[in-house]
């Protein structure tokens, strides 16, 4: 078959992707002894050109928009869809090559294809150029995306560096009472993990908990840290601020109790699940404080892979 | 179901973003960023409904990994609040329904909450 496609990545992705990517599954068709005169409604409410005609689960032929018209060229008289339909049908497997597919909507300058299943020849779905288009332009933003992960991904530092033991240290400045800019250094932190390749699941845990620490401090505190330490096993982040410290911290860490004032609340925060929200995300978390001086919370998350899990620890 | 779908059921306005064909699984109502951030399961596209429209709200949903948010009765956003949204790719929608309408609404069309979102096997 002649490659109708010239550019080397679609071509790529051609043979990488499968029919079945990038079909329609939503089928639309027909019975032979359906009437032909109820043919235009069925490809107009469904904006298609085409409709395969099923009997018993097998495709038996298609009914297009120039059948159509022959049909009422020659007089529109009363028969079925079998009497007009096309019957020597060009259709694709579900597990061809998209690239397959491609070709041949070039080669017979058709609009769409029936697809059937090869173990059983039943009709699965459609593909016509636009599933193609949007199958390719899915595939290529993943690949995308793949791509900027593993172009930023600084994860080879670890193996890199010879030591003993390797660790990286971030610092985030926090300004207290700054609403508009709370949440900047668990944003960052959560893009600098990502780069470093840390799990997921490992990301999306210690930013929560260092957005509710950060949360805090910006509510309580002038100012204040943010040390995160990563080593391959484990992120230890540490949270310190100069505030006005917590006198009763094991009434500070039940769920519900806040000592938030009231624009905080206005704002969706200081409901007192801050330090609850934290220490469900993290292995371990101390909190120490002295009236009058400051804060400081200590979380650590393991990030050895078995100890990933996606389960939700109950829900708040 | 797809952002398009949704804005069509809430008869909402696109505020920020140009893709609508994201799949959302899942909706968080909610007025408490504390609970948004703990309850939502983020492998899982969700949807967020919220009253609140300063930049916080968006921050949560980057932290949280939530792609789309909804304001309720027509409530539109600071500039800070869009400005950030573009910066992490996230879209906003604003409807008139009321927190309760627009949660009926989907809840209606079968979308789950986050806490009874199952992934179908």
């Amino acid at each position: 078959m002649t490659p109708y496609v010239k550019a080397p990545k679609i071509r790529e992705l051609g043979y990488e992707l499968k029919v079945r990517d990038a079909m329609d599954r939503n089928l639309i068709t027909v019975q032979p002894e359906t009437p032909m005169s109820k043919v235009r409604g069925v490809l107009r409410s469904n904006r298609i050109s085409g409709i395969p005609v099923i009997d018993k689960n097998k495709l038996v032929g298609v009914v297009c928009v120039e059948d159509l018209v022959n049909w009422l060229r020659a007089g529109a008289d009363n028969c079925s869809v079998e009497e007009k339909m096309s019957k020597n049908v060009v259709t694709l497997y579900t597990d061809e090559p998209l690239i397959h597919a491609i070709n041949k909507l070039e080669q017979y300058g058709f609009f769409h294809f029936p697809v059937l299943e090869r173990s059983n020849g039943e009709l699965v779905g459609t593909i016509t150029r636009e599933g193609i288009i949007r199958g390719l332009l899915k595939k290529l933003e993943i690949d995308y995306r793949e791509e900027e992960i593993r172009h930023y991904r600084a994860s080879h530092v670890f193996e890199d560096m010879i030591a003993d033991k390797t660790s990286l240290i971030f610092q985030y400045y926090v300004a207290g009472q700054d609403f508009n800019r709370a949440g900047e250094s668990a944003s960052a932190l959560k893009k600098t993990l990502k780069r470093l390749g840390t799990h997921p699941e490992i990301v999306r845990r210690a930013a929560i908990a260092v957005y509710e620490a950060e949360m805090n401090l910006v509510i309580f505190a002038r100012s204040g840290e943010i040390i995160v330490k990563v080593d391959p096993n484990q992120i230890r982040i540490e949270v310190e601020d100069s505030g006005p410290g917590i006198p009763d911290i094991e009434k500070a860490m039940q769920p519900g109790y806040s000592t938030a004032p009231n624009w905080v609340r206005e704002l969706g925060f200081g409901a007192g699940m801050g330090l609850n929200n934290i220490k469900k995300c993290v292995d371990e978390m101390n909190v120490t404080s002295t009236v009058g001086k400051g804060t400081r919370v200590e979380m650590y998350v393991a990030t050895k892979k078995e100890s990933v899990s996606y389960e939700v620890k109950g829900t708040g | 179901m797809n952002l398009a779908k949704i804005k069509e059921i809430l008869k909402a306005d696109l505020i920020v973003g140009s893709s609508l064909e994201r799949e959302i699984k899942m909706i968080c109502a909610c007025d408490l960023m504390s609970d948004v951030l703990s309850c939502v399961q983020t492998r899982f596209s969700s949807l967020l409904l919220t009253n609140l429209i300063h930049p916080q709200t968006v921050r949560t949903a980057e932290i949280a990994e939530i792609p789309a948010i909804c304001f309720m009765r027509g409530k539109e956003p600071q500039d800070l609040t869009m400005d950030l949204a573009k910066k992490n790719d996230i879209v906003l929608l604003s409807t008139s329904f009321s927190l309760y309408e627009a949660s009926g609404r989907l809840y209606e069309e079968g979308l789950p909450g986050c806490g009874e979102y199952r992934e179908a096997k």
